[in-house]
C-alpha cells in the first residue's frame, strides 16, 4: 500500500507526516500526533465524536482521508483553547451542565462553533438542526442547546467590548 | 508497524490524477477494482463493512470544474460533480432559481456528513432512497459524463438500472449535472419521512412539482417521484397524466395520490414493512400535492 508524504496546519502548526492511503484524519490526529480529544465513536459518520473543523467545516474525520488533507487546515477539540483561555462555547456548555459522560462533547464543541461562526445568534431550531450529527446518550440535549445559547450570548457580549 | 486500528478502513491505494483523461483511463484500465472519490461518505462505510474491496480509490474531485455552481438565466444551472451538499443549501443562485433542490438537500444526513457528501456522488451510487434524486428527477437533471470517448450527455430520467446500478461504464466520471431553466411559476415541495426528524434515511421520499401549462386540459402540469419503494428512483407518470386530464381538487388529490401507492413497488426492510410504505407513499403524496397545489395559488 502506498504512503503519502503530507503537510497540513494542524491547531495552527504546521506539521509533516507520512500516512498510508488508508488512513482516515481520525486515525492521523489519535494516532500520529496523539490529538485524542477527538474521539472514535462508530467510524460511520453517525455520531458526530469525531467532528473536527477542515478548512473552517465541521466535518466526520472518520469519513475523510488524511492523504486528503493535504494543505489543509485542521482544528481539532485542543485548537479551541486561545492563548489559555477557554473558548465561550466550552465555557458555556461546562456552566450549563451539558457535560456527562464527556464523548460526545469534544464533537458538540466543534459543531457548535462551527455553528456559531456562521450564524452569531442562533435559535433553537437551528441549534437542534446544526447537532443533529452529535449523538448524545447522556444529558438528552436540553443542557447542551442552553449552553450554545448562553455561548452566543457571551460572544455578543465579547464583541460588544 | 502497523496504522490500521479498529476500525481502521482496508487496504487500498489512493490515486489522485492530474486529467480527466488520466483518471478516466486508470478507472477503465482497473475496472472492478477501482472506484471514483468524491465525498467518500458512502464509500468509506461500504468498505469498513466489507461489501466493497476496491484496490484504488481515484479521488476526482480536485478535478477543472468539478467544484463548480454556475448559473445563466438563459441556460439554466450547472452543478460541478463535487459541490458538496451544504453548498446546494447555501448557495444564493440555487435558493432563488431551484429552491426544490435546497430542500431536498437540506434533509441529507447532518451538517458534517453534507460537508463532504455530494449530490452527485448521491446519483453515482443508484439508491432508491437518495433524498434528492427526485427533485434532481422532476427538474429533469441531465448528467455530464467524461468517458474514454470523451465527453457524453446522459438524461438522469434512463439513468438508474437498480439499486446501485446505473448506466455508467469503467471509466466513466460523472463531471456535473445540469438543470434547464425552470417553467414559469413551477413549485415544488419534498416530504421525508425518516425515523426521525432530520437525518435518517428516508422510509418514504415523496417529491411533487406542479407548473401552470394551459396546453394540458387541468391547466396545470403536476409531478411525483418517489424514494425508497422500489429497486429505483420513481417518477409516476400515470399521476401526471391523471392530473393532466381531471380538474384538481381534493378529490382528484385523494385519487392521484391512491395511484401513486398502486404504482410503487417497496419491501420489506429494517426501516420499514412494504405494506408501512404503500400506506405511507398515499399519505405522503396526498400531503406532497396539497402543498404544491396550495403554492400554485389554487
Amino acid at each position: 500500500m502506498a504512503f503519502h508524504k503530507i503537510s497540513a496546519t494542524i491547531n495552527g502548526e504546521l506539521e509533516e507526516i507520512m500516512v498510508p492511503s488508508n488512513m482516515t484524519l481520525l486515525q492521523m490526529l489519535r494516532e500520529s500526533l496523539a490529538l485524542t480529544g477527538t474521539k472514535n465513536g462508530c467510524a460511520a459518520g453517525e455520531c458526530g465524536a469525531c467532528t473536527v473543523l477542515l478548512n473552517g467545516e465541521p466535518v466526520n474525520s472518520c469519513m475523510v482521508l488524511a492523504v486528503e488533507c493535504e494543505g489543509a487546515e485542521i482544528i481539532t477539540v485542543e485548537g479551541l483553547l486561545q492563548d489559555e483561555q477557554l473558548d465561550p462555547v466550552q465555557e458555556a456548555i461546562i456552566q450549563s451542565g451539558g457535560v456527562q459522560c464527556g464523548f460526545c462533547t469534544p464533537g458538540v464543541l466543534i459543531s457548535s462553533r462551527a455553528l456559531l461562526n456562521r450564524n452569531p445568534n442562533p435559535s433553537e431550531e437551528e441549534i437542534r438542526e446544526a447537532l443533529v450529527g452529535n449523538l448524545c446518550r447522556c444529558t438528552g440535549y436540553t443542557r447542551i442547546i442552553d449552553g450554545v445559547q448562553k455561548a452566543a450570548r457571551i460572544n455578543a457580549v465579547v464583541q460588544a467590548r | 508497524m502497523s496504522f490500521t486500528a479498529h476500525p481502521g478502513l482496508p487496504e487500498f491505494d489512493y490515486i489522485k490524477p492530474q486529467s480527466l483523461t488520466e483518471a478516466s483511463q486508470f478507472l477503465a484500465a482497473h475496472a472492478g477494482e477501482a472506484r471514483p472519490l468524491m465525498g467518500g461518505t458512502d464509500i468509506f462505510v461500504r468498505m469498513r463493512d466489507g461489501l466493497w474491496k476496491d484496490k484504488y480509490l481515484v479521488d476526482v474531485k480536485g478535478l477543472p470544474g468539478m467544484g463548480e455552481i454556475h448559473f445563466d438565466p438563459s441556460m439554466g444551472l450547472t452543478l460541478g460533480a463535487a459541490v458538496n451538499m451544504n453548498r446546494v443549501i447555501h448557495s444564493p443562485e440555487i435558493q432563488e432559481n431551484y429552491p426544490l433542490l435546497a430542500e431536498a438537500a437540506r434533509t441529507c444526513a447532518s451538517y458534517q456528513l453534507r460537508t463532504r457528501a455530494t449530490l452527485v456522488g448521491n446519483l453515482c451510487n443508484a439508491s432508491p432512497a437518495g433524498d434528492t434524486i427526485g427533485a434532481c428527477l422532476l427538474l429533469d437533471g441531465m448528467l455530464s459524463i467524461h468517458s474514454l470517448d470523451g465527453q457524453r450527455q446522459e438524461p438522469l430520467r434512463s439513468f438508474f438500472l437498480g439499486p446501485g446500478r446505473s448506466k455508467l461504464q469503467p471509466g466513466d466520471i460523472i463531471t456535473a449535472i445540469q438543470f434547464p431553466l425552470l417553467p414559469e411559476g413551477l413549485q415544488g415541495h419534498y416530504i421525508k419521512h425518516g425515523r426521525n426528524k432530520l437525518s435518517d434515511l428516508a422510509i418514504v421520499g415523496v417529491t411533487a412539482t406542479g407548473c401552470p401549462d394551459d396546453g394540458l386540459p387541468s391547466g396545470f402540469r403536476i409531478q411525483l417521484a418517489l424514494a425508497s419503494v422500489a429497486p429505483i428512483p420513481l417518477v409516476i407518470d400515470q399521476v401526471e397524466a391523471f392530473l393532466s386530464e381531471n380538474t384538481i381538487n381534493k378529490e382528484t388529490i385523494s385519487e392521484a395520490a391512491l395511484i401513486a401507492m398502486q404504482a410503487c413497488n417497496p419491501i420489506d426492510d429494517v426501516r420499514g414493512s412494504a405494506r408501512y410504505r404503500k400506506l405511507m407513499v398515499r399519505n405522503l403524496s396526498k400531503k406532497a400535492l396539497t402543498v404544491v397545489w396550495e403554492k400554485l395559488g389554487s
